[in-house]
């Protein structure tokens, strides 16, 4: 008898603890989200629904395509995607033959004799992308100071980037008249600060799907992020279609080993 | 003591270096306790979790470059020229984090049913030594790729050690080997990095013979009292812990296939730059809760020294709890305190990540006060106040359901008995 009523008293004691603790964790999570919205202005990056994300998304190689057009007419002015080859187009539907064209068209700096001087050729399929600039201070002279990233990687190297980079190129909108825009800075609504070097890249008419379909800003800018998605991780489909191999084969074992276990353990206590 | 084995290559093998009766004695004939629960499975997860982490990353290192001006380039190389390069570098990215949440369950399945106190303070204190080496390893490997946190992380905790009086700018320049993080830092991490993991797989061999010596805990917390109420390790717990590796897996390969990056910090995709410092610089989250500490702390080198006792306070543990009843489940009071513990940790992990500004600093503070309150303060007084209950008399009556009601003297001599065990 003492030891139920003692059992249900520390049931109780269990039970308001746990209470009490979780209600402390969400004290300061509601805490911290009041203190931070009261000091940092939270900008709302618009969410937006990719056909390539989730379990079972694959990259559209036809927006693919269309984001690299908008990348090689636009973006590549200033911005490089360095950690492509030239040979990984072939994933974008590309013949051997338009990839070796694509590539002639830039030229390589590369040694021939081991010497100091520094010879100029035609691009191939095995070389990486070619960036605008030769280097970081070329870039920034010809950029006002500012440096523009390379974008093999802008997808992953920002929170939420594949929004975050969408966000950025549908963001550019007239200055607010109270705000105080920098010379040489443009206003954007979704950059952290507003303030950006990089002035609007897109406008919406700037190229000619040559796949027929309507140019809109929106859909240069979901397209080009898109490409930008497969340059920071061209392995995706395979991750995912081996993934999904994997997690079939895992759920098998494991319920086979518990059947095991359950069967093994049947003839204890 | 050698086992008579019917291959007779084994035999002749054994019989002069005997390794097979050494993994029959260990891993096969093992008297375990029969009532373990699903928290004794994070043992084996974690020796899984260290057997994967070496195999990723022997597989890495063929084709990594511990250089300030190519390591970034390797590992994009890795991801995107080497064949399953990418599978090969997302389990060992990941598989630190899963690692680290094993280990962590691991060790407050100890703290709840007291597996820190006698005989197997040894057994705990050279768990706490893993888990430092863990930690030596883990901070190290992050340095690796050389991306924005992958620096950053490493300025602000090599820095801690400057606060250390008289010798700490010296011991930072002799940590780096140069006055900033460079080439020199880079390549000593890698050589480390890579020498750590070994060291951890011999002290994990000391953590299994201690094990051994006086067997597994058991969730009541006592001992073993007849040869019942053990079974062998094979196949009761071979199978069992096949199951729960099952189940791990399956979660392990659904971070890796399908959210690879979400452990990771986005900056550490853009190649370290001394001269741009990110606006937060957080490290690893399984770091966020001594991160939390030592933010805590206003004055540098009480902050780092409450940090590093964060982890030092453990290896007195044994000795804090001075509670002759190990497992929790027979202490009411502990429970409380427990529980709290663990939100505590939890909330500290949480205000390791966010900006010690306002609110969070305070929270923060009471948070450090209490994680050390409940092993320096807590543990030694509690056993006073503790409404000790009532043990069971052995595992097989708590087994055939003689609950605790059935002799309250029984109960005494069993209570007496273990006291008497673990004061000696």
């Amino acid at each position: 008898m003492i030891v139920r009523i003692r059992s249900n008293l520390i049931t109780s004691q269990l039970k308001i603890t746990i209470a009490a603790s979780a209600s402390f964790f969400i004290l300061i999570v509601v805490l911290s989200t009041a203190v931070k919205a009261t000091v940092s202005e939270d900008i709302g990056i618009p969410a937006h629904s990719w056909s390539h994300t989730g379990p079972f998304g694959r990259f559209n190689k036809a927006a693919l395509r269309r984001g690299f057009h908008v990348f090689r007419n636009v973006c590549s002015t200033c911005h490089g995607i360095q950690r492509v080859a030239y040979r990984n187009l072939t994933y974008l539907g590309y013949s051997e033959d338009e990839i070796k064209s694509i590539a002639s068209e830039v030229k390589v700096l590369y040694n021939k004799d081991g010497g100091a001087g520094l010879y100029e050729r035609p691009g191939l399929p095995s070389d990486k992308f070619t960036s605008p600039f030769p280097n970081e201070q070329a870039a920034r002279d010809a950029n006002g100071g500012s440096l523009p990233p390379d974008l093999s990687l802008i997808t992953k190297a920002r929170p939420n980037g594949l929004d975050y980079v969408r966000a950025i190129l549908l963001g550019y909108e007239p200055t607010p008249s109270k705000f105080h825009l920098m010379s040489g800075l443009n206003y954007n609504a979704y950059f952290p600060g507003h303030q950006i070097a990089m002035p609007q890249p897109l406008y919406g008419d700037d190229v000619t799907f040559e796949d027929g379909t309507a140019t809109s800003l929106e859909q240069e800018a979901e397209d080009v992020v898109t490409f930008l998605a497969w340059t920071a991780m061209p392995e995706m489909e395979e991750r995912k279609r081996m993934g999904i191999i994997t997690m079939i084969f895992l759920v098998i074992f494991t319920l086979l080993m518990y059947a095991c276990k359950r069967a093994i353990w049947k003839d204890l206590e | 003591m050698a086992y008579n084995f019917s291959n007779s290559l084994v035999k002749w093998i054994d019989h002069r270096l005997p390794v097979f009766s050494y993994l029959r004695h260990a891993a096969y004939d093992y008297p375990t306790p029969k009532n373990l629960n699903y928290w004794w499975n994070f043992g084996s997860l974690a020796g899984i979790s260290l057997v994967i982490m070496i195999v990723s990353g022997i597989a890495l290192a063929m084709s990594y470059t511990p250089h300030v001006d190519h390591a970034f380039d390797s590992v994009e190389r890795i991801m995107r020229d080497v064949n399953y390069g990418w599978l090969i570098r997302y389990i060992h990215m990941n598989g630190a984090s899963f690692f680290f949440i094993v280990v962590y369950i691991h060790i407050f399945r100890g703290l709840y049913f007291g597996s820190y106190k006698a005989p197997r303070e040894l057994l705990w204190i050279i768990g706490v030594f893993i888990l430092l080496l863990m930690m030596a390893t883990a901070f190290m490997g992050y340095v690796l790729p050389w991306g924005q946190m992958s620096f950053w992380g490493a300025t602000v905790i090599t820095n801690l050690f400057s606060a250390i009086p008289i010798i700490g700018e010296s011991l930072v320049n002799w940590l780096w080997g140069g006055f900033s993080i460079d080439n020199p830092t880079l390549n000593r991490f890698f050589v480390l990095h890579y020498l750590f993991p070994f060291i951890i797989v011999s002290i994990v061999l000391l953590h299994i013979i201690a094990l051994h010596r006086f067997g597994s805990n058991n969730p009541l917390g006592i001992e073993i009292k007849y040869p019942n109420e053990t079974i062998p390790f094979h196949p009761y717990y071979t199978i069992k812990d096949a199951y729960g590796m099952g189940i791990f897996l399956i979660l392990f390969a659904g971070v890796v296939f399908f959210a690879p990056n979400f452990f990771g910090e986005p900056d550490n995709y853009i190649p370290s730059n001394p001269l741009s410092t990110p606006a937060h610089i957080v490290p690893e989250w399984y770091f966020l809760p001594f991160y939390a500490i030592l933010r805590s702390i206003p004055d540098k080198l009480a902050g780092v020294l409450s940090m590093f006792s964060s982890i030092f306070v453990l290896f007195l543990l044994p000795w804090l709890d001075r509670s002759p009843v190990r497992s929790g489940q027979f202490r009411g009071v502990f429970k409380i305190f427990f529980w709290i513990l663990l939100i505590d940790v939890i909330s500290l992990g949480y205000l390791g990540g966010k900006p010690a500004t306002g609110m969070y600093v305070i929270f923060s503070r009471l948070a450090t006060a209490y994680y050390f309150a409940y092993f320096l303060l807590v543990l030694p007084i509690i056993n006073k106040f503790d409404s000790s209950e009532l043990l069971p008399n052995s595992i097989s009556a708590q087994i055939a359901g003689l609950e605790v009601e059935s002799s309250k003297a029984f109960n005494d001599s069993a209570y007496k008995e273990q006291s008497d065990h673990i004061s000696t």
